[in-house]
């Protein structure tokens, strides 16, 4: 544990926590508006968890929080400042970003991958550093792929590949870090595995983390803090057993369920109802 | 030791029973060994084409209608010469083999951008048209304007930039497709080619030839002068393609991860676009669209040090290689002389059929 103390990035409990907040935010693509009027307040030091219906401005928000896209109208604040306002490399020394699927050059091995998140620590002539070789192997290590260094990443299985990928993010060293789907084409197993992966960085480095994602019940468990989306706005935002209700559930999804408590985490679990096989109970 | 590992000691060596728990040095190691082997594989390659290159340029010294031995070379470069050899050395060979190394380094760099920055071998400057823009800038220069040095190689940019600019207009739609870039610079090139066609129709017959060599792409006409009004732009705008490179290695992660890393995804695009527009244009003004150069430059070297394309020295040699090798072949290897611009298509064409036919839909659909 000695050694989180002493390297300052990577900000234990300690450090003052970096506040992401979203004041009057609206985003689109061209005329379409996606999110409107949207405030919100990541709790530091949290993993909180954005869930909702496709098509309900989730991945849009997590984008504009991440810089991706530029709001028509209020802002994404980072410790009370504009994130548009903010030198982008200043930004992503605080706030890290994993895409839904993200592309990597041909051919590139895991570890010049992953030390390509080192960017924003990097300068024009101070290139690459002991610290930045520490910040990389940490990144390896913590992700179980340190065997994997020097193989090319297209080799990869989709959860390996996955693993890599949050190596990057992690090599870039922010106290904050957003996932747009990070489980979504993994098979159970590697669901579970990533999302161990983030908690574990969540408890032991005090990262705030952002994670849009689709299974509600699995959010449930490994989420701190649970907002519901529908149509652009927040429905609810909360520990998932206050958010997450049969009401809220038929509100951000259209779909009548059963809530009952999850046998290992005693998180609320979601049992859709549907026309078949649901015992007579059709409540639609 | 294994502080920084996210998971407890005793679940990691749950995890991994067969294998004891490293040390965080030992990992360390790990990595740099990994990164080294990496460095030394790129710094041996990159030696290895210094010394071919080498070994080009005393072939290309001591050969030729007075041919010299490699003494009366050194003793010329080195101020002890008699005037005929340091005629031949200084005013004849050694402008040619400056000229040909540094519009090769030029084309090599150009190209490797362009392929690095649209994420396809197909986009490199040659192909898509910046090159032709450069040439049909270069040729109303010649022909209509009577300019020459400096004013040409601005008339070239023009071309260039004109041609990009139309390009990067044309084939955006929310951000650069790699396809779309690529086949609108192909529509282009026919556009700019007529544009040259029609300049050298409307030329006197004596004018019209000397704007074919130079179309050809040409060592003939390199010489002291020319390599002078060479030289300046083509260092500053190497040393700043070295320079803009992380911003290469950014961009190759997509728009997303760039702008996530802190990479300024837009600026950084336009200015190692610019970078490239001009390393094309200054090079081609001083010899000519000297073909495929740009074009196989980046993809050789990106084999041989086994890299993502991100790399510039590696595709610097390889262009300055090909350029000084072909000018010696079609100088002295072949049965009549040919300028060096008939000789690079035959190593280029084959590679452009070959990537055509091997190429999957993963290669050229790509964003």
């Amino acid at each position: 544990m000695a050694l989180l103390e002493k390297a300052p990035a990577l900000a234990g409990p300690a450090a003052p926590p970096h506040r992401l907040s979203a004041e009057g935010l609206r985003l689109g693509y061209g005329d379409r508006v996606i999110v409107d009027e949207l405030g919100l307040s990541i709790q530091p030091g949290r993993i909180t968890v954005l869930v909702g219906a496709n098509g309900c401005g989730k991945s849009t928000l997590l984008k504009g929080m991440a810089r991706l896209l530029t709001p028509s109208h209020g802002a994404v604040l980072l410790d009370g400042k504009s994130v548009h306002a903010t030198p982008s490399k200043e930004i992503a020394k605080v706030l890290g970003l994993l895409p839904q699927s993200p592309t990597a050059p041909e051919g590139i091995t895991v570890a010049d991958l992953v030390g390509r998140g080192r960017y924003p620590h990097q300068g024009w002539f101070r290139r690459w550093t002991a610290e930045d070789e520490a910040a990389v192997t940490d990144a390896l290590t913590a992700t179980g792929t340190l065997e994997l260094a020097d193989r090319p990443i297209d080799e990869m299985s989709g959860g390996q590949r996955q693993r890599v990928w949050i190596a990057m993010a992690l090599a870039q060293q922010t106290d904050l870090l957003l996932l747009d789907e990070p489980t979504t084409f993994l098979d159970l197993a590697h669901q579970i595995d990533v999302l161990d992966l983030l908690t574990d960085l969540n408890r032991r480095r005090g990262t705030t983390i952002v994670i849009v994602m689709h299974d509600l019940n699995l959010a449930c468990r490994y989420a701190d803090e649970l907002i519901a989306m529908c149509g652009g706005t927040l429905i609810a935002q909360g520990a998932p057993a206050q958010v997450i209700t049969a009401e809220t559930v038929r509100e951000v999804f259209g779909i009548e369920s059963v809530v009952i408590n999850d046998p290992l985490s005693g998180t609320p679990t979601v049992v859709p109802v549907g026309r078949h096989h649901c015992g007579g109970r059709t409540d639609r | 030791m294994t502080a920084t590992d996210l998971r407890p000691p005793a679940e990691r060596a749950a995890a991994e029973p067969d294998r004891p728990a490293r040390g965080r040095a030992a990992a360390r190691a790990a990595v740099t060994g990994v990164r080294r082997r990496r460095a030394r594989r790129t710094l041996l390659v990159c030696l290895v084409l210094v010394v071919l290159i080498v070994v080009v340029l005393v072939a290309s010294m001591i050969t030729g209608d007075v041919p010299l031995t490699v003494g009366q070379v050194w003793y010329a470069l080195t101020g002890r010469g008699t005037a005929g050899t340091n005629f031949i050395v200084y005013q004849l060979r050694l402008p040619r083999i400056e000229t040909g190394l540094l519009t090769g380094a030029c084309f090599g760099v150009a190209g490797a951008i362009f392929q690095s920055l649209v994420r396809n071998p197909l986009a490199s400057p040659d192909i898509i048209g910046v090159s032709y823009g450069a040439s049909a800038g270069g040729v109303v220069a010649i022909l209509v304007l009577g300019w020459s040095g400096f004013a040409l190689s601005g008339a070239a940019l023009v071309g260039g930039l004109a041609v990009a600019a139309a390009i990067y207009l044309l084939a955006w739609r929310d951000g650069i497709s790699g396809y779309r870039f690529v086949l609108i610079g192909i529509g282009l090139s026919a556009v700019l080619a007529s544009v040259i066609n029609y300049a050298i129709t409307r030329a006197q017959v004596f004018e019209a030839q000397s704007a074919l060599v130079w179309l050809t792409g040409s060592l003939n006409g390199a010489s002291v002068d020319q390599f002078a009004t060479l030289l300046p732009p083509a260092a500053v705008l190497l040393v700043a393609a070295l320079v803009a490179r992380r911003w290469l290695s950014g961009l190759q992660l997509g728009d997303e991860l760039a702008v996530a890393t802190g990479v300024p995804v837009e600026r950084a695009r336009l200015v190692l676009i610019l970078i490239g527009v001009a390393l094309a244009a200054v090079a081609t003004a001083a010899v000519g669209p000297i073909g495929f150069v740009a074009f196989v430059a980046g993809p050789i070297a990106r084999r041989l040090t086994r890299g993502t394309g991100d790399a510039l020295v590696a595709p610097a040699l390889v262009g300055a290689l090909v350029v000084t090798a072909a000018d010696y072949a079609g100088q002295h290897l072949l049965p009549v002389t040919l300028p060096v611009g008939v000789i690079t298509p035959l190593i280029g064409a084959p590679y452009l059929l070959w990537l055509l036919i091997t190429s999957g839909k993963t290669r050229f659909g790509g964003s």
